[in-house]
């Protein structure tokens, strides 16, 4: 017990000597989910479209007017010039072209079938996905609007002959205004744990193997379990302390209030930051340089991070790949601060995440220890 | 000229006894595109959601079947009372609640009328939105079928099409981002560091010994650097063309030029660092901080830059990376021409000679 006391001794005068580290630890966390969740941002909103409008009726009128009421799009041109159109698409002023052909009207109403042609710059996948899902959406509200009138028309007051509807109310929970910084905030926090916690102990111990003075740690008494407990402990408050400071910003900066419990929250991130740390300290043990170790774990991060489901839904994934964010400890983390912050869950429906993440952290610095060899 | 290509030869040997850094130059883009190309789509298939039906009549029976059907939704559990929908997306398993209120199939056919309550996990807004958009599209189609006889007069068929990336992959967005990251890391990052360490080991005094130019020297040393990204670009563009079929629609000859362009800037930037930086650390901490995460955060990378706040968008313009993915994206996707690109690749050519004068005036010949 002593000599792990005399190694954190050790460990934090390191850190606190190092004038460059405290702001990174203290500033860098808030500047950090400041902008990330600013610039980190899917929200789709201002779909800019452009009109190619060869009717000009009073319908093609109509239709327009539609797109100019709702938020979502931003209208930045019109013309009856499909040069015109063409370049306002590959110049990306425009997301979506919305040609209403000739006789539009005309065809309407005499035939009772007319066409809408809506030609989207897809380059960005999930915006034209959306993009086109809320131009329909207009769409099928113009005709159920003309349809009616016409329905009246013709026999005013004939309820029998309209057709039957179903009305569908919906409602968003746990994030009612939408708001895309709610989902994004709580995992950016895991992502700062991760960084700060698997960077400064992927760096530790190969930095003293580069500098040389591993050597005077190996010729001491000291136990391997102690060598590492020694390493770990310093940085593991550090990294709760920075989710300390994430969590303040979370609620007072982001107005995002806390539905479930702080314990499971703590719980988790402490086991976690252990996981993240025998991560960190197993490449530690495998590199020589610290260029090298941060290669490595920025490697390893980055692919973490693609697959948690951080930005993109891990359902989307095909299964094979869904079955390979299981060993991903990232994972786990998001759905459960996700879950505990906005929906409130408790400890009961996260247990099975944390029995994972035990395993990890466990089989992690299990490994590690393992590797730690104290003749080189 | 023996005595350059000695220099670039040594140069070779640094980079190539390092095959650690060469795994995870190499690797990192092929795993990444790979991922992307496979792993990582927007696209919603199998949502779970849950059913509460107080109705149970055949009406709801049916919409329920055409839900299933779609191919968007999977079936989770049926729920018996309201108090479950909070308790169930507590579970955190299911997406999407789909309530019939009491008599839905009646009120269908006495009031013309029915309520349908859809009750979406807003957590992530965007597929709380998607999903929302599929089921009323659904419930639309239901109800015409249902209204055979009482068809609506007017009928507005919209015909889509998505140019550039018709099946909306996510990967043709990434492969652009992608080459300018690489160049960035390997001709940026890379070569900062490699003069850095020179400096840093004290080696760079026995190099500005030998009868070499120090412009001879700079050079020789990023030629090899010049080589590697080229090299890795070729190997992203060549995965993305034969295994996601990612199209270079515009000539080939005009993305190969504004890829030297582009290299020749990033490189001048990584030669400018190395000028400031005295330790590799500081040289990667710089390179990191300075270029690598704005470069990935603000250039449009992954993130649209329009939906960006007015600062981080203002920013984004002095990124010589964000001009660069317009270039590639035009050129490979919309198959443009020098006629549409001319302007991004002027501001380049901006970036590139301020970067150039600025390291030529920061560079000394002597050391300290």
């Amino acid at each position: 017990m002593r000599i792990i006391l005399y190694m954190l001794q050790k460990e934090f005068r390191q850190i606190f000597r190092n004038r460059g580290m405290l702001p990174i630890i203290f500033i860098m966390p808030i500047v950090q989910l400041l902008i990330l969740s600013n610039a980190a941002t899917f929200e789709i909103k201002n779909v800019k479209i452009y009109f190619n409008d060869f009717d000009k009726s009073t319908y093609s009128a109509r239709l327009k007017s539609k797109f100019y009421q709702t938020d979502y799009f931003q209208i930045t041109g019109e013309s009856i010039n499909r040069r015109d159109s063409e370049y306002f698409l590959e110049k990306n002023l425009a997301d979506i072209i919305c040609e209403i052909p000739p006789d539009f009207e005309k065809d309407a109403i005499k035939y009772g079938t007319a066409k809408v042609f809506f030609k989207i710059n897809a380059i960005d996948g999930m915006k034209a996905g959306l993009g086109v899902s809320y131009a329909q959406n207009i769409l099928e509200s113009f005709i159920l609007e003309v349809n009616k009138e016409i329905s009246y028309k013709l026999s005013p007051g004939a309820y029998a002959s309209t057709p039957k509807n179903v009305i569908i109310n919906y409602s968003n929970w746990f994030n009612e205004k939408l708001d895309y910084k709610t989902f994004m905030v709580p995992a950016l926090l895991v992502l700062l744990v991760t960084l700060i916690g698997g960077f400064l102990s992927s760096l530790n111990i190969v930095r003293e193997k580069e500098m040389g003075t591993i050597e005077q740690i190996n010729v001491t008494p000291i136990k391997k379990h102690q060598f590492i407990i020694g390493k770990l402990l310093p940085f593991w408050l550090l990294a709760l302390f920075v989710f300390t400071i994430g969590l303040l910003c979370t609620r007072y900066i982001f107005n995002i209030p806390l539905a479930g419990s702080l314990t499971v929250l703590y719980a988790f991130a402490s086991i976690f930051i252990l996981a993240i740390m025998g991560i960190g300290l197993f490449l530690s043990s495998v590199t020589d340089t610290q260029q090298q170790a941060m290669f490595v774990f920025w490697f390893i991060v980055v692919i973490f991070i693609l697959m948690s489901g951080l930005f993109t839904p891990i359902e989307n994934m095909p299964v094979w790949a869904q079955n390979l964010t299981r060993i991903n400890p990232l994972r786990y983390f998001m759905e459960v601060i996700r879950m505990v912050i906005l929906k409130g869950s408790g400890f009961s429906e996260v247990k099975n995440h944390f029995m994972i993440i035990t395993g990890f952290a466990i089989g992690m610095n299990m490994i590690a220890v393992w590797r730690y060899r104290k003749k080189s | 000229m023996k005595r350059f290509l000695a220099f670039v030869k040594k140069e070779i040997y640094h980079i190539a006894r390092d095959y650690r850094t060469m795994m995870i130059l190499f690797g990192m883009p092929v795993a990444q595109i790979l991922l992307f190309g496979f792993a990582i789509t927007n696209e919603i298939r199998d949502a779970n959601i849950a059913i509460l039906d107080q109705s149970k009549d055949h009406v709801t029976e049916k919409l329920t079947n055409k839900l299933l059907s779609s191919g968007y939704f999977k079936l989770d559990s049926y729920l018996q009372s309201p108090d479950e929908i909070e308790s169930t997306f507590k579970k955190g398993k299911i997406k999407l609640v789909i309530v019939f209120k009491e008599q839905f199939g009646e009120d269908l056919f006495r009031h013309n009328s029915a309520d349908l309550q859809i009750i979406a996990d807003a957590t992530d807004p965007n597929t709380a939105n998607t999903l929302i958009y599929y089921t009323q599209s659904i419930v639309r189609d239901f109800m015409a079928s249902f209204n055979v006889g009482a068809r609506p007069r007017i009928m507005i068929s919209p015909e889509v099409r998505f140019r550039y990336n018709q099946n909306l992959k996510g990967v043709f967005l990434f492969v652009p981002g992608l080459i300018t990251i690489i160049l960035m890391l390997v001709t940026a990052m890379m070569t900062s560091i490699s003069l850095t360490r020179e400096k840093e080991l004290g080696t760079m005094e026995v190099l500005l010994a030998s009868p070499m130019k120090p412009f001879q020297i700079i050079l020789a040393k990023v030629i090899p650097y010049i080589v590697l990204a080229f090299l890795i670009s070729m190997v992203v563009l060549l995965l993305g063309y034969f295994v996601f079929g990612v199209p270079i629609r515009g000539s080939l000859a005009l993305l190969l030029l504004e890829l030297l362009l582009f290299v020749l800037t990033t490189l001048s930037l990584g030669i400018l660092i190395s000028t400031i930086a005295k330790t590799q650390l500081v040289a990667l901490l710089l390179s990191v901080m300075g270029l690598l995460l704005p470069t990935i955060l603000l250039s449009g990378f992954i993130f649209p830059i329009e939906n960006m706040p007015k600062i981080l968008q203002w920013i984004s313009v002095i990124i010589p990376a964000k001009w660069f993915i317009i270039i590639v994206k035009d050129i490979m996707l919309k198959g443009s021409g020098l006629d549409m690109v001319w302007k991004e690749t002027l501001v380049i050519v901006g970036f590139a000679l301020f970067f150039i004068i600025m390291s030529l005036k920061k560079f000394k010949i002597r050391l300290g």
